[in-house]
């Protein structure tokens, strides 16, 4: 069963477009992140899936209907933008406000107690540090009780030990059944979170498989050795960056490579060889789509 | 819905409560002109007095929500939280009530003083009677401004919606007669007055306050007014999206 879909939807801003024919969809106890940079269409996914925007043309929907009718939201959880948060409000105050539009709201205390954010109650929003907005924020996610949370960049401006408490809160909310949607330019968020992985760029879906598959699909490893000469001309390298006389390479057949060196008897030391991290796999599919 | 209405004016009072210079702002217009216009002028003829309170009070009421509605739902709107609002399980009928019932709140505050000026530094008069009538009658006559400074604030950016607002309130004012007292405008404004929101609204709160006689072909229009100004602000909010980039 899909709790939130969108089929075939184009969505324009005037001549920008912002995305091309994407097609998503979100199974129920899903934990799907949403990668990609900034204007690359994920926001706009977001707001159509959660009744703010109207796709231009396509289909979007949310538990089984049309997301702009308020009763198809009763499950949902969204976290605002933490730097919109209402400055004059008090914190226990803007949960009364959210709490106040759910049925079966969780206990302001019990929220608050959940989230760390007991001592802030009595705090203007305006007054909080970045990393408390967005605590809030990600608490205000949750206030109704829901089935899917659109959580954007829950952890982005977080103290190590927060984002640990969050991703617990997280995953313990995934393994109760919850469904989440995250999106996120922040890799290390979604390397640690999700188990599905939709790369968004340039308005259209470049990559939807397992976190370790969209590696697995641009398969680029990262060779680092030590030269002390001048390296001959090899085939297959995408990007050498130097530091010092320490080189990373980045190339598709690894293996290959090292052959290459041993045939043309180059004398290197310390060669490692590294699958790469999330962020250059995603650099590279934009790339590939910019190019193309 | 109703609690929820009442939640939603709830939280606008408190916003605007810790800003009090706000409230200060919108009593301070209304009591001005009293003091430049009404009390010199006419403040010692009793019916000019009370007709011409009446007509300050429409204007304000005019004004107050123009301003209040136009300009204040497109300031919000360019907020980053008004999105967010849009997600949660509830349509445009609790947040249009909850800022209707604000809106009035404030609105009431804002008049004391031009209700105390009347009262104590002209010779308007009324009874306790027709000052039931006419608080009733100024609810009735806010809500088509209301709607209409609704329909702006959810039809354009804040920018339009200053301009807008700005543009609309002198000409309404002028050619709905509430810089004249009753039978006293130009021929033109007499003919169409009546059958312009703020004329009819002028109308009702002069029968209101005094034996100005009431007239239905002005009254059937400022309902006419109030369905189509509804219409649009709901139309509005529907197919606002708030910024177009985000």
């Amino acid at each position: 069963m899909f709790l939130a879909r969108a089929l075939e939807v184009t969505r324009r801003y005037g001549d920008k477009l912002a995305l091309d024919q994407v097609s998503f969809d979100v199974a129920a106890g899903e934990l799907v992140g949403l990668l990609g940079p900034n204007g690359a269409g994920k926001s706009t996914l977001v707001n159509l899936l959660t009744g703010i925007r109207r796709p231009t043309s396509g289909r979007v929907e949310l538990f089984g209907g049309d997301p702009r009718v308020p009763a198809h939201r009763r499950e949902l959880g969204v976290t605002p933008q933490e730097t919109g948060l209402p400055a004059s409000l008090r914190v226990g105050e803007v949960v009364d406000f959210v709490s106040a539009h759910y049925d079966n709201p969780l206990p302001r205390a019990e929220l608050l107690d959940r989230f760390g954010l007991t001592d802030l109650v009595r705090r203007q929003t305006g007054g909080l540090s970045g990393g408390e907005k967005r605590r809030v924020a990600v608490a205000l996610a949750f206030v109704g009780r829901p089935r899917m949370v659109f959580l954007d960049e829950p952890t982005t401006g977080l103290d190590v030990q927060a984002r640990r408490l969050l991703w617990d809160g997280i995953r313990a909310f995934s393994a109760e059944g919850g469904t989440v949607v995250l999106t996120s330019h922040y890799l290390e968020e979604i390397e640690a979170l999700a188990r599905r992985v939709v790369v968004i760029g340039g308005g259209r879906v470049l990559a939807d498989d397992t976190v370790g598959a969209v590696r697995g699909l641009v398969a680029v490893r990262r060779v680092s050795l030590t030269v002390r000469e001048p390296l001959p001309e090899l085939a297959g390298v995408s990007d050498i960056e130097r530091d010092g006389d320490r080189l990373h390479l980045l190339t598709g057949d690894a293996d290959q490579l090292v052959r290459d060196l041993v045939a043309y008897g180059t004398a290197f030391e310390d060669l490692e060889v590294r699958p790469t991290s999330l962020e250059e796999a995603f650099l590279a599919l934009t790339r590939e789509s910019a190019a193309a | 819905m109703a609690s929820l209405a009442l939640t939603h004016a709830r939280f606008q009072l408190l916003e605007t409560a810790r800003i009090p210079i706000a409230l200060f702002g919108s009593a301070f217009f209304p009591a001005a002109a009293m003091l430049a216009f009404v009390v010199p002028f006419v403040g010692s003829n009793a019916e000019y007095a009370t007709t011409a309170t009446a007509s300050m009070i429409t204007f304000s009421v005019m004004s107050t929500n123009l301003f209040q509605y136009g300009v204040g739902v497109s300031e919000d709107r360019a907020q980053p939280w008004d999105p967010y609002v849009r997600t949660l399980p509830a349509g445009a009928a609790p947040r249009f009530a909850g800022r209707i019932l604000a809106g009035l709140c404030l609105m009431f505050v804002s008049l004391i003083p031009v209700i105390l000026i009347a009262a104590f530094l002209t010779e308007a008069t009324i009874t306790a009677t027709a000052f039931l009538i006419t608080a009733a009658t100024v609810v009735g006559i806010a809500i088509p401004f209301i709607l209409m400074g609704l329909a702006i604030g959810y039809s354009m950016p804040q920018k339009a919606a200053i301009v807008v607002a700005q543009l609309l309130f002198f000409p309404l004012a002028f050619l709905g007669g509430l810089m004249t007292g009753p039978g006293m405008a130009p021929g033109i404004v007499e003919d169409i007055a009546p059958y312009l929101p703020t004329g009819g609204a002028a109308r009702l709160m002069w029968a209101a306050v005094s034996d100005f006689p009431y007239d239905f072909g002005s009254i059937a229009a400022l309902a006419g007014w109030t369905i189509a100004l509804g219409w649009v602000a709901v139309w509005a909010y529907r197919r606002d999206e708030g910024r177009r980039f985000s």
